[in-house]
């Protein structure tokens, strides 16, 4: 076992890991942090994905002790006093969800896309979201949705 | 002539209603299976077959019973006196089905990889998958085999010895004179398809959690399911328990498109280990695992013929289908290709039908319903078909579709339904307008003309589709033993809010935002004042679930009646508050008005009905209905796609350009709701023409056996769909909507093929197994140049 200190949506966590739990069991098992959803076992599809200091990571290909030193956000963490993060409203706005268990990891991903390119192209959207998999909408909205909160023409 | 893109708009009915289901699903507060912990609760892990086909001798627990955390290990033989019946087939199509004993462990032999053989309960997840590598296993491989058509020969390894054969059943339809067709035609065309077997894909995989309620003897199951209400009634049966002391929560689900229509060995175990150790027993499936525990789709083997007078007029149909069931048969494997069975004439007026399917158990996953389940693979045969003939006449594909449609409505088809409503060609002619056809051909001539290397297809599918499954008497008459209604109770709370309690089970398709919709329209209340209540057998006692895109119109058709019971009983109370007939006032959204103008809302009469202080004598107090409706006929989505690609001939890859479709599924409620259960349909359609194949080698092992290798398409593969609708409303319920759950997948499949293939045209291919991976498209190319 392993002392780890980490920070999860703003509080700093102290835990005794063991040196193979993923990083997504550590949220989902030892938080409660149960947004974070698992989809594959082979961190093909993204349902896990959660920020690392502001950066998409799908935590199921991160080791809790890996994360020690760094901040996390999960989507419980995203809203801001109550008020949902322009990329949930984007979601909810242009229906870009349907059964939901992609949509935390989709959302955590595209607001990391936006991080690190304001003004992409559907294109761009569409090549930076492929780690993660959606098998209810199509993409469509989601694309829009992200568009939307870029400020391009959607 | 159906009016274009014009939704009869009521005051919530008909518009966007944003989906009340988003703020849990969007900040994580949602409550999926894996979510779900219980005091005292230990985990299950499954031992499964590595073999397709293999004798099991002795199955050795004692390691696995001293690992860490192990509370428990069983093989099949130690659990055989927890069944009091087989994993239920309810759907044995023919009287002399074969029908193989299914228990939730194999006994004696594994007939798929991945069939269950032990199973181990330890204290936690970690444990539980770590014993699993402890458990010893005396197997004997045995030949298997994986082709349904070799399944057949002579010789074949038998997945049930006791049958003496691998044949499942054969059932056959037939209407007019088929013979006679074929005898006299101008023309004729006899193709033979490949439709690959596919992995559903929910991306949350399956999982139960079964509770023991001490005390009482009663048993919770939570279960990723589809189906709560078929699911208590089944699993009762298997593991013998009366049904009211059985529950079933769905809790939030996470996509199933078929592969959660089930009832699943791991919910019986789960069940009866709870029973034996009390204490709450959780299996969640991991992704792997479910590629092989999970149902499958498709695997089906098509022969389609067609006849034609020399105008190009169909004449007749032919079609003989091979269709694997896999290893044994789940919930509904048998039923499947006979929900396409009355298809292969597609959307065409055609006098003479026969139809033949032969189910065949192969050593695989068994197949069942995936989204569209038999009416993909019907749409995909006749839509290809209808192309293979358009070049054999010279015509153009398009027209001679045109020619063909059924035109009249309500048209009784030679296979003996009737299609209620539809207007072919208002789609097909929108869908002309949006795409600019002549300018593409021309585009098309042009790229053929230059030598370019990147060739431009444009592919049509105008399909029909049946679905809201449905009028319980045909069910009968196919023997599938459940009816095919659905049930709803609308109950006003006192301060005027309204209880929605309905049978069918959302898992995405926003069936609380569409039915708080019905409700608000008919009631005058707020969309937001409804509370929809579903999921969970002690709270919707009766109904049947959700699949084949019946919920709206068989669920929301019984939303509908149980407003107007609610109505009905209003209006007395109404009449008796406003000192006038019933027959006198007028109803309007939930208001009823007096002659005088003097009116009264629902809502206030449900205030009334609750105190009871003043209401017409001899009535029973509250406000609230249940409806049960059996729709009279299945629901007819019609539409045009057409998808325009660009096929390299020289690496072979297809790159999708444009898919325009326009669909007619009646009258919708929510629009926006309507095009995303679209657009996720013609993901899955697209990628079963591109992508998707699960393949195994001849020893039975899956070799696409993850997510890896088994290519779900991403947003990168993709593109934004060009889409509007016609309408022609459902004349078969009073709110005159059809099914839209599935038009996608079943329509968009053959389009991408049929434009691939018409890229390809000068090349003279006229097929190409699915997918159509550049490899395939290349060697295509190449083998009709030599």
């Amino acid at each position: 076992m392993r002392q780890v200190s980490v920070t999860v949506n703003g509080v700093r966590q102290e835990l005794l890991l063991e040196p193979r739990e993923l990083l997504v069991y550590v949220l989902r098992e030892r938080l409660g942090l149960t947004g974070t959803n698992v989809g594959c076992d082979t961190s093909s599809c993204g349902a896990c994905t959660v920020l690392l200091d502001g950066e998409s990571v799908k935590s199921c290909t991160v080791l809790g002790v890996q994360a020690a030193g760094h901040e996390i956000t999960t989507i419980e963490g995203l809203a801001e006093n109550g008020a949902l993060h322009a990329m949930q409203r984007a979601f909810h706005e242009h229906h870009a969800l349907q059964c939901g268990y992609c949509t935390p990891g989709f959302v955590l991903a595209a607001v990391s896309l936006l991080e690190e390119h304001p003004n992409p192209t559907e294109e761009e959207i569409r090549h930076g979201l492929e780690g993660n998999l959606c098998r209810c909408t199509g993409y469509v909205n989601i694309v829009r949705a992200v568009q939307s909160v870029a400020g391009s023409p959607v | 002539m159906a009016t274009i893109t014009e939704v009869e708009v009521g005051r919530v009915v008909g518009t966007s209603v944003k989906r009340k289901e988003d703020l849990k699903l969007l900040t994580g507060r949602a409550r999926y299976i894996d979510d779900i912990e219980l005091p005292g609760m230990v985990w299950m892990s499954v031992v499964r077959s590595p073999y397709a086909h293999a004798t099991i001798g002795s199955v050795d627990l004692s390691a696995a019973r001293e690992a860490p955390g192990v509370i428990a290990a069983f093989s099949g033989e130690e659990l055989a006196g927890e069944w009091a019946g087989s994993l239920p087939c309810a759907w044995p199509v023919t009287e002399d089905i074969n029908m193989p004993a299914h228990w939730p462990l194999a006994r004696g032999k594994a007939r798929h990889v991945g069939d269950g053989v032990a199973v181990i309960v330890a204290e936690t997840r970690e444990q539980a998958a770590d014993a699993i590598e402890l458990v010893m296993v005396d197997y004997e491989p045995l030949p298997a085999v994986v082709d349904p058509e070799a399944a057949l020969g002579e010789g074949a390894p038998l997945v049930h010895d006791e049958f003496g054969t691998n044949k499942c059943y054969t059932w056959a339809l037939a209407g007019g004179e088929v013979d006679e067709a074929f005898a006299s035609a101008a023309a004729s065309v006899k193709e033979r398809y490949r439709q690959q077997r596919l992995i559903p894909n929910a991306i949350e995989p399956r999982g139960v959690i079964a509770q023991p309620i001490p005390g009482t003897g009663d048993l919770t199951l939570f279960s990723a399911t589809q189906v709560p209400h078929i699911l208590r009634v089944t699993l009762a049966g298997v593991i013998g328990m009366p049904e009211a002391k059985l529950r079933i929560v769905a809790p939030d689900v996470g996509g199933g498109f078929g592969s959660k229509l089930n009832v699943y060995a791991e919910e019986a175990l789960a069940a009866a280990l709870a029973r034996r150790l009390e204490r709450p027993v959780k299996w969640i499936e991991t992704r792997s695992e479910n590629y092989l525990a999970t149902i499958h789709g498709r695997d089906v083997v098509q022969e389609i013929e067609l006849a034609a007078d020399a105008d190009g007029r169909v004449t007749g149909v032919r079609v003989k289908l091979v269709a694997a069931m896999g290893g044994y048969l789940q919930l509904v494997t048998p039923g499947i290709p006979l929900l396409g069975a009355w298809l292969y004439a597609g959307a065409y007026a055609i006098g003479a039908y026969s139809f033949e399917c032969t189910g065949v158990f192969t050593h695989t996953t068994p197949t069942d319903a995936y989204r569209g389940a038999g009416r993909p693979e019907a749409t995909y045969a006749v839509e290809r078909a209808m192309d293979a003939l358009a070049r054999e006449l010279g015509k153009d594909p398009v027209e001679l579709r045109r020619l063909n449609f059924m035109k009249e409505f309500p048209a009784t088809i030679a296979a003996g339904l009737t299609v209620d409503s539809g207007d072919y060609e208002a789609h097909l002619d929108r869908a002309l307008e949006i795409l600019d056809y002549d300018a593409l051909r021309r585009e098309q001539a042009e790229r053929r003309q230059a030598g370019d290397p990147k060739l431009l297809g444009i592919g049509f599918s105008t399909y029909l589709e049946m679905c809201g499954l449905a009028p319980s008497r045909i069910l009968g008459a196919i023997r599938y033993v459940a009816g095919g209604w659905d049930a709803a109770s609308v109950r006003f709370l006192p301060t005027g809010a309204v209880q929605l309690v309905i049978g069918t089970s959302p898992h995405g398709q926003g069936h609380v935002t569409t039915f708080s919709q019905i409700v608000a329209e008919r009631l005058g209340v707020d969309v937001d004042d409804v509370e929809v209540l579903h999921g969970d057998t002690a709270v919707s006692p009766i109904g049947m679930d959700t699949y084949g895109s019946r919920s709206l119109p068989v669920g929301g058709t019984a939303v509908w009646h149980a407003c107007q019971k609610v109505l009905d009983k209003a209006r007395l109370i109404a009449a008796h508050q406003l000192g006038v007939t019933a027959d006198d006032l007028q109803e309007e959204g939930g208001t009823f008005t007096a002659p005088d103008g003097s009116l009264v809302t629902a809502k206030e009469i449900a205030f009334a009905a609750w105190t009871a202080h003043d209401l017409p004598d001899g009535m029973e107090p509250g406000l609230e209905a249940l409806a049960v409706f059996d729709p009279e006929n299945f629901s007819w989505p019609a539409g045009t796609h057409v998808a325009v690609v660009e096929v390299d001939t020289e690496t072979g890859s297809v790159d999708l350009r444009r898919y325009v479709a326009v669909d007619d599924v009646g009258r919708v409620i929510n629009p926006e709701i309507v095009q995303g259960q679209v657009q996720g349909g013609l993901a899955q359609g697209i990628a079963q023409a591109l992508w998707e194949e699960a393949v195994h080698d001849e020893d039975g092992n899956l070799l696409t056996s993850n997510m890896v290798n088994y290519l779900v398409p991403s947003a990168a593969e993709l593109l934004s769909f060009e889409l509007d609708r016609t309408e022609t409303p459902a004349t078969t319920n009073p709110m005159g909507v059809k099914g839209v759950g599935e038009t996608g997948t079943i329509a968009s499949t053959p389009a991408v093929m049929n434009a691939v293939i018409d890229a390809l045209a000068p090349y003279g291919v006229t097929d190409i197994d699915m997918p159509a991976t550049p490899e395939r498209v290349w060697r295509a190319i190449h083998e009709v140049k030599r």
